[in-house]
């Protein structure tokens, strides 16, 4: 039932708009408080603070829904439900109400995770940004980048050194939007997922109070991680979704397009294509969801996300492009959804880890 | 008040040109389409849940109000059941029947006795089922009820003091306003989901519901697992026999392929001379 509400919605209120969304560079603030009031925005988050509470397993097979019907809606969703999460998991009641209910209600529009900067990305222990303590408040300062939804966000988790080098001198803190001192600079003029706003975020002597720390001091890197796990989760799912909707417009044009006097399906070099492409799907969707109900279970999962991830993401772009390479030369064109889907499904490799930090996920996991 | 809402579940109506026909006519088969409710009845729980609440505040019932479903099918509707659930409705009752073995009549007359049971104020139910597309389950209930009844609603008005309905029915040419005093049978078109179809005098005149049912929102399809689901066999109604049946079936002629024109006069001439249609 959750599948079909994520379904319903998104063929009737994000396929037929998505192309407008990308030509507009926004979402409509009515479909995000769609969003939210569908559940969607806190789909894995307890009911006591206006969540859904319907699981990982639920929360994927509706990432890969909405992704399908448009994959900047997608990538909102998966960060804002993330930075939900992580609130509600390590918060203080205070924080948890008034910032994962905000999230959930739709009040406070979605959530921003700062955690990358301009000279850290794979590596966060070389993070620059610092929060420095000043009588009873924390003062931050620095800059982020890739920032997703930063300029309408209502809450940002930011991380900031607090302690020594590397990753054991990291904290996080909660800043609301309009913060003084908290300022979105440059917003990326991206390749895909253009719907999406993505943004680098400057911390000019950024003053929050002493109770905007996120669990532990120091304790920041385990935090990020933890929620990068169930991200990857997310983007797993968002680009197989994704690929579904590639394969679609790859199949439905299979059909139609006659060359040779019958349809180019009928010729096996697409027949395999498709073939390939419905078997990696199913695969990698399986992938996802066996991450998300270990993760729904309460077991470890950091591995089986990052081999989803790094398998359907993969998977994802071949799919892609082989769609666009059944389309010829109207592919190329922006007539056909499929060149947007190419565009769109490319960062999944890039953006929460790496596929390369995925593998060392996974390597280290393995050879441990 | 209370409304009964009967609910049926269909094949995918949006798979119709899957629906294949068994050999010899006896019967359709529907294997492997997915079951759905019937749209119309989706519609008709989609227009008790707007008579029953605030519009800005669709997630609760009005105090005093309540919304039933009820089917007859297979332990599988059930799904169907927990879907309205999901919606809002209040609680569900699954009487479980094999398809093949009811009609019309012998659902109306089964549904005389639910209505009995639950004493609604008011059934609002799917004008016809898109599988047999017969159109008389309302109308026969109605009968067997001695209550007034309204077909084709496409708007309803519920007065304030809840003892009566002003049903706008959709006829040719125009619009029909029937008022009836409740207890009453309201069999709903497609029309009743428009953003403002419905008047209960508590939803703010100025709300705009969104075209169409409702999505079931998640925390309310979690909610509705805790909700009151009661399954009995249909027998427990104390009516039976069947007084319709299918002879055949047979599937609509294959549309022959269209001609090429060669210009807008040939067109033109074509449209007068052989379809008329000038």
């Amino acid at each position: 039932m959750v599948r079909d509400t994520a379904r319903a919605f998104s063929e009737k209120t994000l396929f037929p708009n998505a192309a407008r969304f990308e030509r507009e560079e926004k979402i409509p603030r009515e479909v995000l408080a769609e969003l939210a009031s569908l559940g969607l925005m806190s789909v894995n988050i307890p009911a006591q603070y206006e969540g859904a509470e319907a699981g990982a397993v639920a929360y994927a097979l509706a990432m890969f829904e909405i992704a399908r019907g448009c994959a900047s809606t997608a990538v909102t969703m998966a960060v804002t439900n993330m930075v939900g999460e992580v609130i509600a998991k390590f918060g203080t009641e205070p924080q948890r109400e008034r910032y994962v209910k905000g999230l959930a209600t739709g009040e406070l529009v979605a959530g921003a995770f700062a955690l990358s900067e301009p000279e850290a990305g794979s590596d966060p222990g070389s993070m620059r940004t610092v929060a420095e303590r000043k009588g009873d408040r924390w003062v931050i300062t620095g800059a982020k980048q890739w920032i997703t939804s930063a300029d309408f966000a209502g809450v940002f988790v930011v991380w900031a050194r607090t302690g020594g080098g590397g990753t054991a001198g990291i904290s996080a803190f909660l800043v609301p939007a309009q913060t003084p001192g908290l300022i979105v600079s440059k917003h990326e003029d991206k390749m895909g997922l253009r719907a999406s706003s993505t943004c680098a975020l400057t911390f000019d002597a950024c003053e929050v109070p002493e109770d905007a720390l996120l669990g532990e001091l120091n304790g920041g890197f385990k935090i990020a991680m933890m929620a990068l796990d169930g991200g990857r989760i997310g983007i797993g799912a968002q680009a197989t979704g994704i690929a579904s909707a590639a394969l679609d417009e790859g199949v439905a044009y299979a059909r139609d397009r006659k060359q040779f006097g019958k349809s180019i399906g009928d010729f096996q070099a697409i027949q395999w294509m498709i073939a390939d492409s419905r078997t990696e799907l199913d695969a990698a969707r399986l992938l996802v969801l066996r991450a998300a109900s270990l993760k729904q279970a309460g077991a470890l999962f950091s591995r089986e996300a990052a081999m989803a991830k790094v398998f359907a993401t993969e998977k994802a772009g071949i799919i892609c492009d082989r769609m666009l390479q059944v389309h010829g030369g109207y592919g190329y064109t922006k007539d056909y959804a499929i060149e947007r889907h190419v565009r769109d499904v490319r960062v999944s490799r890039i953006y929460e880890g790496t596929s390369e930090i995925q593998r060392t996920v996974i390597a280290r996991n393995v050879l441990r | 008040m209370k409304i009964l809402v009967p609910l049926k579940r269909t094949a995918d109506p949006d798979n119709a040109n899957k629906i294949k026909i068994a050999p010899g006519g006896a019967k359709v088969v529907t294997d492997g389409l997915e079951p759905k409710p019937n749209p119309f009845d989706e519609y008709a729980v989609e227009s008790a849940l707007r008579l029953t609440e605030n519009g800005t505040n669709p997630k609760a019932r009005l105090a005093g109000d309540s919304v039933v479903v009820a089917t007859f099918g297979a332990k599988e509707a059930s799904q169907t059941l927990r879907q309205a659930l999901a919606m809002g409705a209040d609680s569900g009752l699954l009487f479980e029947a094999s398809d093949e073995n009811l009609d019309g009549d012998l659902v109306a007359r089964a549904l005389a006795k639910v209505v009995e049971r639950e004493k609604p104020d008011l059934v609002v139910m799917g004008k016809q089922a898109v599988d047999g597309d017969s159109n008389q389950v309302g109308q026969i209930l109605a009968e067997r009820l001695g209550w007034p009844s309204a077909t084709f609603a496409m708007s309803i008005e519920l007065s304030q003091d809840k003892k009566s309905v002003i049903v706008g029915r959709e006829v040719d040419g125009g619009v029909i306003k029937l008022k009836l005093a409740l207890p009453a049978v309201i069999t709903v078109d497609l029309r009743i989901v428009a953003p403002k179809s419905i008047t209960n005098h508590v939803t703010p005149q100025t709300h705009n519901y969104q075209e169409g049912a409702r999505y079931a929102p998640l925390p309310m399809i979690m909610a509705a697992k805790k909700k009151p689901l009661a399954e009995a066999p249909f027998a427990s109604l104390g009516v039976e026999g069947v007084k319709t049946s299918y002879v055949k079936f047979e599937a609509p002629p294959a549309r022959k392929a269209g001609i090429k024109v060669k210009d807008v006069p040939e067109l033109v001439q074509r449209l007068r001379a052989e379809a008329k249609a000038l």
